[in-house]
C-alpha cells in the first residue's frame, strides 16, 4: 500500500487514488498531418521502464485534483509530486 | 428540494427515533450513534485568489472561507451560523441548520455569482451520521485510512475519504463535555444504511447507544 502525498491535502492511503497512467504525452497539434505509425505510437505505445516512472494521479475520494508523481517501478518509492503542467523534476525522458 | 411532507431521511426506515427513547438510560455505552437528519448542504465554487469572490462568499456565510486544506470555518454548533468545510483548492462545503440552507443559497447566488462563484444546494445527496463516545475514534479506525490521532485531526478539522470503503466527508466537531470526541459523517444517501450498519457492528464490542440528534 503507497502513502501518496496529495499537494493540498497532504499524505493519503493509496485507496483514495486512482492512476491515470503515464504523464507528460502531449497530443499532436496537427493529426492529420502524422503517419499511422506517429499516431499509434501517441495512442498506444508507453515507456514502461523499470525505475523512476512519471505519471498521473488523481485524489479521487479527497480533492479530485490531478498531480503527477514520479515513482520508481521497481521499488514504489515515490520520488518527487508535482502539479500538473510542471516539468519532470529529474530532467528524465518527455 | 421535496415537498416537506413527502422527506424521508436517508435513515428513516431504521426507526432511530424508538431506538433512541429505548437507549435513554443507557449510560455504559462507548460509542454513541444518531442521525442528523436533512442536513443543510450547499457546495460552493470559486477562486480563492480572486478577493472579490472571497469577500463576497466570506461575508454570506459570516466566516472567511477557509484556505488552508483539512479545515473548517464558521460555526460549530449550527444553529449559530453556517459551517464551512473546505474540500478542495476551489471548492467548499457549506453545512447549514435544517432549512436554513434555501435562504443561504439565494444570498451566496446573489452575493458570488457575479464574481466567479456557483453554488449547488446538495442536501438531499447526504445524511449525516454523528458519531460521539470515549470509543468513537477507534470505530472510525476500524474502516478509514486517515491519520486519526487526536492531535492531528483536531476539533474543527475535516477531510474527504472512505470509511469502509464508502466516500465521506468527516468533520470532528468540538468535545463532548465528558472530553471524548465527536465526529459528523457526511455519507451519501445510498451508502447510509450500509455505513449505518457497518458503524452499529463495528463499535459493537464497545456497546452502542442510539441517540437523538
Ligand atoms: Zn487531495
Amino acid at each position: 500500500m503507497l502513502l501518496i502525498t496529495c499537494p493540498w491535502c497532504g499524505p493519503r492511503d493509496e485507496i483514495e487514488f486512482s492512476c491515470g497512467g503515464e504523464a507528460h504525452i502531449t497530443r499532436p497539434s496537427e493529426p492529420e498531418a502524422l503517419t499511422d505509425e506517429a499516431w499509434a505510437d501517441y495512442l498506444f505505445n508507453r515507456t514502461n521502464p523499470k525505475g523512476p516512472h512519471a505519471e498521473r494521479w488523481v485524489h479521487t475520494h479527497g480533492c479530485r485534483r490531478w498531480f503527477n508523481v514520479l515513482r520508481n517501478t521497481a521499488t514504489n518509492e515515490i520520488l518527487a509530486v508535482y502539479e500538473m503542467g510542471k516539468p519532470r523534476p529529474d530532467g528524465e525522458g518527455s | 428540494m421535496a415537498e416537506p411532507y413527502q422527506r424521508q431521511s436517508a435513515l428513516a426506515h431504521l426507526g432511530l427515533a424508538a431506538r433512541a427513547a429505548a437507549d435513554r438510560e443507557k449510560s455504559d455505552a462507548g460509542v454513541q450513534l444518531g442521525e442528523r437528519a436533512f442536513p443543510g448542504q450547499l457546495n460552493l465554487r470559486g477562486d480563492p485568489g480572486n478577493e472579490e469572490f472571497m469577500d463576497a462568499a466570506s461575508g454570506t456565510v459570516d466566516c472567511v472561507l477557509p484556505t488552508v486544506p483539512n479545515t473548517s470555518a464558521g460555526e460549530d454548533d449550527l444553529e449559530e451560523g453556517p459551517r464551512v468545510l473546505w474540500l478542495a483548492p476551489v471548492e467548499w462545503l457549506i453545512v447549514t441548520a435544517a432549512g436554513a440552507e434555501e435562504a443561504l443559497a439565494g444570498e451566496l447566488v446573489a452575493a458570488a455569482a457575479g464574481c466567479g462563484g456557483s453554488v449547488t444546494d446538495v442536501s438531499d445527496a447526504r445524511t449525516v451520521i454523528v458519531l460521539q463516545g470515549p470509543n468513537a475514534r477507534d470505530v472510525l479506525m476500524k474502516g478509514c485510512p486517515l491519520d486519526l490521532h487526536p492531535d492531528v485531526f483536531r476539533p474543527g478539522h475535516c477531510a474527504q475519504s472512505l470509511l469502509a470503503r464508502a466516500a465521506v466527508i468527516l468533520y470532528r466537531r468540538a468535545d463532548e463535555a465528558d472530553g471524548s470526541a465527536s465526529f459528523e459523517i457526511h455519507v451519501t444517501r445510498s451508502f447510509a444504511d450500509y455505513l449505518w450498519v457497518w458503524l452499529e457492528d463495528a463499535a459493537g464490542e464497545y456497546g452502542v447507544q442510539v441517540i437523538e440528534v
